[in-house]
């Protein structure tokens, strides 16, 4: 864990968020300081979707502030949050039908001017996931469910991302291919990004993070150090299945 | 003339209509695709097109002449006009109706449709206007088929205009941006593109292909009229959910296959050119039943 005195690059500040008179959040406080991985826990329903989505603005806050990179970015469009570094992998993927695999990740670049940057930035991404380049003439929503989810974080890093909200990125992938996705995860942390996770499989997930936050019903119930979080046995058995 | 002569001039002339049609139905089927909204004022673009086109080329003629170069420069007029044109009213009309319930918008687009034929019937008194041009009447003769410049002149202009089109969407980063809106308007945000501005874009291009279709044909038919637009935006209409309402390509051949089958039944005999335009909607109702996502369009289906 970094030390307290490093500012954080994301933090909520008492934020709530609903869709119509649902409310989902209530007021959540959270932080996530630079380099680290930080996950967000709880059980269906609880509000993680919701919390990354009113992060990137796909959702409104009702109440309270987002602040990233020290800046409030609360009202700001989704794509001025995006083109800000702080990228949103949403859950299911969203693969454009109809769009090749290029043309996927050529969107992701879609703020880069410069093609130079863009052309570089797509050799590092079929760097690393090799199969995105044998397959970047095919339609991408044709792709299996691992290959979407490469597409998805590939696409993700064309934009340049300082910061990344990944929402469920090992859902509904066979079990060695959720191993791949965490070690991805791992790597781009290593390499410099900081990371929001939301994970179904908590063991996982808490296993990869520095820092936890557990949700239940739109609010924080838990935090703490990820260690701290695997050791508690609330946890273990409300989220670990144990 | 023999049965073949007959049935090649049709074709040419299905050609031409088909022109049109696909024209306007690109407009149609491009505003669908982004923001889901079946555009009833599309055909009255047309319209509009058409007068702006012939009020610049009536201004200009004595310096360029009428003939195809000054049509050609009034289309070009009339496109950036009417995309500007279609660029403000997505902003005052549908813009602020995007969250409301579709069918709200359904009815603004009704009420602009309304607006601008009505706009057009004060201007006009209701009067058919002469497109007046220098178009000849020249032409070559292939076997017993006469070919005017005019037919080759207008249905190479719209191939060259789709051409262009599909180049726009295929190769630019606004063009993929489009169909990705089409598909997933939040993912887009998601990836920074502004997507109020992708669908400003869009409006443009449908309204301004519209314009062009709109003037070619009052240079073609030689008349304008501020109701003109009515039938061919529901023709257009036809012809894009025929080709798969929201595709490019459905729309391209939607309005080809659609002028087509309209020259070719008037010669079935029993049905002459007044059954026209039962023939072309019945075509429509057939490929409802038949094929309901049209010739070229995909059904909703998403793997996970």
């Amino acid at each position: 864990m970094s030390s307290d005195a490093t500012p954080p690059v994301l933090k909520l500040h008492g934020v709530s968020a609903g869709y119509g008179r649902i409310r989902a959040l209530h007021g959540i406080d959270l932080e996530v300081r630079r380099g680290q991985i930080v996950t967000l826990l709880g059980a269906n329903g609880a509000g993680k979707t919701t919390a990354l989505k009113t992060i990137s603005a796909l959702v409104r806050a009702s109440a309270g502030s987002v602040l990233f990179e020290g800046r409030d970015i609360t009202g700001l469009r989704a794509s001025e949050i995006a083109r800000l570094g702080l990228v949103h992998v949403p859950e299911g993927r969203h693969i454009l039908r109809g769009l090749s695999v290029r043309e996927n990740l050529e969107l992701g670049a879609f703020t880069v001017r410069d093609p130079a940057v863009r052309q570089e930035r797509m050799r590092e991404v079929f760097g690393l996931f090799p199969v995105l380049d044998h397959r970047q003439h095919q339609d991408g929503s044709l792709l299996s469910g691992g290959e979407q989810q490469m597409l998805a974080i590939g696409r993700a890093l064309m934009q340049g991302p300082k910061m990344l909200l990944l929402d469920e990125p090992s859902m509904g992938l066979a079990p060695k291919l959720v191993l791949d996705t965490m070690r991805i995860v791992k790597r781009l942390n290593q390499a410099g990004t900081t990371i929001l996770l939301v994970e179904q499989n908590a063991r996982l997930a808490l296993r990869l993070a520095d820092y936890g936050y557990v949700l239940e019903s739109g609010e924080i119930r838990m935090q703490g150090p990820a260690a701290a979080l695997r050791a508690d046995r609330s946890i273990v058995q409300a989220y670990l299945g144990e | 003339m023999s049965l073949l002569d007959i049935l090649a001039h049709q074709l040419l002339n299905g050609l031409v209509l088909g022109s049109f049609y696909a024209l306007v139905a690109l407009g149609y089927t491009m505003i669908f695709g982004v923001i889901k909204l079946l555009n009833f004022a599309h055909g009255d673009l047309y319209m509009v097109g058409g007068f702006i086109g012939f009020i610049v080329l009536s201004a200009i003629s004595s310096v360029v002449g009428g003939g195809w170069f000054g049509i050609f420069i009034a289309m070009l007029l009339s496109m950036l006009a009417v995309g500007f044109l279609g660029v403000v009213i997505e902003r005052i009309a549908y813009h602020p109706m995007l969250s409301a319930p579709r069918l709200s918008i359904l009815i603004t687009a009704l009420a602009v449709s309304l607006v601008l034929q009505n706009t057009a019937l004060a201007l006009t008194n209701g009067q058919y206007t002469a497109f007046r041009s220098d178009l000849g009447f020249g032409g070559i003769t292939l076997g017993g088929l006469f070919i005017t410049y005019n037919q080759m002149v207008l249905v190479a202009a719209a191939a060259v205009l789709m051409i262009a089109l599909e180049f726009f969407v295929t190769h630019t980063q606004y063009g993929r941006a489009m169909r990705a809106v089409a598909v997933d308007a939040d993912m887009c945000e998601l990836l920074g593109i502004n997507v109020a501005a992708v669908i400003g874009v869009t409006f443009f291009i449908g309204s301004a292909l519209a314009a062009a279709a709109g003037t070619m044909a009052g240079a073609y038919y030689g008349s304008l009229w501020y109701f003109m637009g009515f039938l061919i935006g529901l023709k257009a209409f036809t012809a894009a959910v025929i080709g798969g309402i929201g595709s490019i390509p459905g729309a391209m051949l939607g309005g080809l296959v659609l002028g087509l089958l309209e020259a070719l039944g008037t010669q079935i005999p029993g049905i002459g050119s007044e059954w026209k335009d039962v023939f072309s909607f019945a075509v429509l109702i057939l490929v409802l039943v038949f094929k309901p996502t049209g010739l070229l369009g995909r059904s909703e289906q998403e793997r996970m």
